[in-house]
């Protein structure tokens, strides 16, 4: 089991035929995803790594049964992006694009308002489910299938936890990059709302960075709904106040959505939380009893 | 990006915000002129000579005077341009004062007194919507108000469909206490700079002190405006106003290499792909017992010569006693990556400080022969722990 994304999801690539677009189907295709076509406004009718191209997402949507999309459209052009596939009924977009501005997320975050998409990123590394669909740019190679959902702002930081826990002789349900950004279409809170409603997923694993308050909304949503261990990280304990670290929503703002603060926090809560990003492989097998 | 007070109140008046007029001077006979000119166009016989850096707190550390004649305009321009001006925002050594903005007096008597109000406008992330956030305590450190009488402090979210209403502008000039003239005026004020921040896609505005004059006007008299670097390509005009001395020298040469780094405190600089990696490796040097030097993100394509550029940039800075490289290989190759620090060494030759490479992912073993194989004083790891370890081996010699 896991969540968002399998074996039986059918995708189509936003931006399909760019230089971005070409190289991470391939991969996709590569481990094995349903990609069943693409979309690049005129250059419909075409064909591109053996998929048909479409000038719209409602056009593949209603030719090829497409329910997945992965955008990656210039920041200019993605939050157009997004809301056509929303508008089409896909009901999984993940948007990789890295900097749209952000009143144009607040155009699609109320735009999503009481439709049927979830929105992943924008941001982010994507979603990928082991053994069943890669829907993202992370490397396939260093995961497993199991049971360990995994829930992450960022992106090598994702990959580091992947792969501590394959090497713990663990695996992975799915593992979603939420995205670095000060608007994104899915919370932490949600994203683990949805590993611990997951009966393939055992046990899971949050992580996060300074900025915001999503990690303390997860932690208290753990602790009045949470059935499964938790290991948490939030990554920042070093940064200082005011300066943004990379991600356009990392930065520290009040005492609130500081590292220590939110490390606290969710200590409070009930989620295992390490120190060092070096021991949340070593921390999962031990929480498990393993 | 962050612009100075000067720009931030032409930008403001552009939209039909009334602002505390001023005129920009880089020396004390432009300052006068600035004055003499002020005078004719406002009437104003008093000044107030301000500092311009991309910091907070200027009052507090003497970068803002009044002057109550041409010759106290002189002196104070003499005393504020070319000052290092330290502020509660600015670190202890704090920011070298190029100019100053002479501005006219707005605090003069009439038939009312005075009141100074607090407003910003802002992404609320929780609701991923605006908000207008205000306070009857203008002229003091928002922070402490919150703390102390966090009763004081209101806020209006801005629906994206419709954008602000009138009703809302309404609200907030009756829970200032306004009536009036100053009322009217402050239902124009608030729509107008709504208007600028939405147009300029700003990151953040705020207005502290949101002056009531004595004659019941409603005028901006200090303006921090943030622009959202996301959007800055669609507004060219206002890319131009960035301000590269208020800005760390190595910080801008980073960003021309696209290198995203900024400068700290510590004694371990560090290299690493992706900004999460990076903030949890400068955790990892901390727990070591280092400090972080700088945070640097070389982004997604880790090759010779991005390697070759952070290794420059990093080695700048005098404090650096070792470097932590710390790279994920996903889609990039270890072995390409530890073939470009091999070549970045080479080419830069005298690194005398040591170097701790931890490469994991793709071709990990190979990269790992490569710096092995190499001759050069690297200390190879392949997990994160031992990049760790090596860290604390490396500061205890």
């Amino acid at each position: 089991m896991s969540v968002l994304v399998n074996s039986e999801s059918r995708v189509i690539v936003q931006g399909f035929t760019g230089s971005e677009g070409t190289f991470h189907a391939s991969q996709m295709l590569e481990y094995g995803t349903q990609v069943v076509g693409g979309v690049t406004p005129g250059k419909g009718g075409t064909t591109h790594l053996d998929r048909p191209v479409f000038n719209t997402v409602q056009e593949a949507v209603d030719k090829t049964g497409a329910n997945v999309s992965i955008i990656f459209v210039p920041p200019a052009f993605a939050a157009d992006a997004i809301m056509e596939a929303a508008d089409a009924g896909i009901s999984v977009i993940v948007c990789i694009t890295e900097g749209i501005p952000t009143q144009d997320m607040i155009q699609v975050k109320q735009y999503l308002k009481g439709k049927n998409s979830r929105l992943i990123g924008p941001n982010c590394p994507g979603v990928m489910t082991p053994g069943g669909a890669k829907v993202g740019i992370m490397p396939a190679f260093i995961f497993k299938p199991g049971t360990i959902g995994i829930v992450s702002k960022s992106g090598t930081l994702t990959y580091e936890a992947v792969d501590q826990i394959t090497k713990a002789g663990l695996g992975q349900s799915t593992a979603i990059g939420i995205g670095g950004d000060p608007i994104i279409g899915t919370t932490t809170k949600e994203a683990v709302e949805m590993l611990m409603n997951d009966p393939g997923t055992e046990a899971i694993i949050m992580i996060g960075e300074i900025g915001g308050g999503m990690e303390a909304e997860a932690a208290h949503w753990i602790k009045a709904n949470g059935t499964k261990p938790v290991v948490g990280f939030i990554a920042g304990q070093t940064a200082p106040a005011g300066r943004r670290m990379g991600h356009a929503g990392a930065i520290v703002g009040g005492a609130d959505d500081t590292a220590a603060a939110k490390m606290k926090i969710m200590a409070e809560c009930g989620i295992h939380v390490v120190q060092s990003p070096a021991e949340i492989g070593a921390k999962m097998i031990e929480v498990l009893g393993k | 990006m962050n612009i100075h007070e000067y720009q931030a109140k032409n930008i403001l008046k552009g939209f039909g915000v009334a602002i505390q007029e001023g005129i920009v001077a880089t020396n004390p006979e432009e300052a006068v002129e600035a004055a003499k000119e002020l005078n004719k166009q406002t009437g104003t016989n008093w000044w107030v000579v301000k500092a311009q850096i991309h910091a907070g707190g200027r009052g507090k550390g003497g970068g803002v005077k009044l002057a109550k004649n041409l010759d106290e305009v002189t002196e104070k321009a003499k005393a504020i341009i070319g000052m290092q001006l330290i502020t509660p925002q600015t670190g202890p050594e704090g920011k070298k004062v190029n100019k100053v903005l002479i501005a006219q007096d707005v605090y003069y008597p009439g038939p009312s007194a005075h009141s100074e109000f607090y407003m910003s406008v802002l992404l609320n992330r929780s609701t991923g919507r605006n908000i207008i956030m205000y306070s009857t305590e203008g002229g003091m450190d928002i922070e402490e108000v919150a703390e102390k009488t966090p009763h004081l402090i209101f806020k209006e979210e801005i629906d994206p469909t419709v954008g602000l209403q009138g009703f809302q502008a309404r609200k907030i000039a009756f829970n200032l206490g306004l009536s009036g003239n100053a009322y009217k005026e402050m239902v124009t004020f608030v729509t107008n700079l709504y208007k600028a921040y939405e147009s300029i896609d700003a990151a953040l505005f705020e207005i502290n002190p949101v002056l009531k004059t004595s004659d019941d006007k409603i005028i901006a008299v200090d303006a921090k405006v943030n622009l959202d670097d996301n959007a800055l390509y669609r507004h060219k005009d206002l890319k131009e106003l960035r301000d590269l001395h208020e800005e760390d020298p190595t910080e801008v040469e980073a960003g021309q290499y696209n290198l995203n780094y900024v400068k700290l405190d510590g004694n371990v600089g560090c290299m690493v792909n992706g900004a999460g990696l990076a903030m949890a490796t400068m955790d990892i040097i901390k727990l070591s017992g280092g400090d972080p030097a700088n945070f640097l993100d070389v982004g997604g394509t880790a090759n010779a010569e991005t390697v070759a550029n952070a290794f420059r940039i990093i080695l700048k800075d005098p404090n650096v006693k070792a470097i932590l490289i710390n790279i994920f290989g996903g889609i990039v190759r270890c072995d390409r990556v530890a073939n470009g620090i091999v070549d970045a060494y080479k080419q830069i030759g005298d690194i005398r400080v040591p170097i701790i490479v931890r490469l994991q992912g793709t071709n990990a073993e190979e990269a790992k022969a490569i710096l092995d194989a190499s001759g050069l004083k690297i200390l190879p790891a392949v997990k994160l722990q031992e990049a760790a370890d090596l860290v604390k081996q490396v500061l205890a010699n």
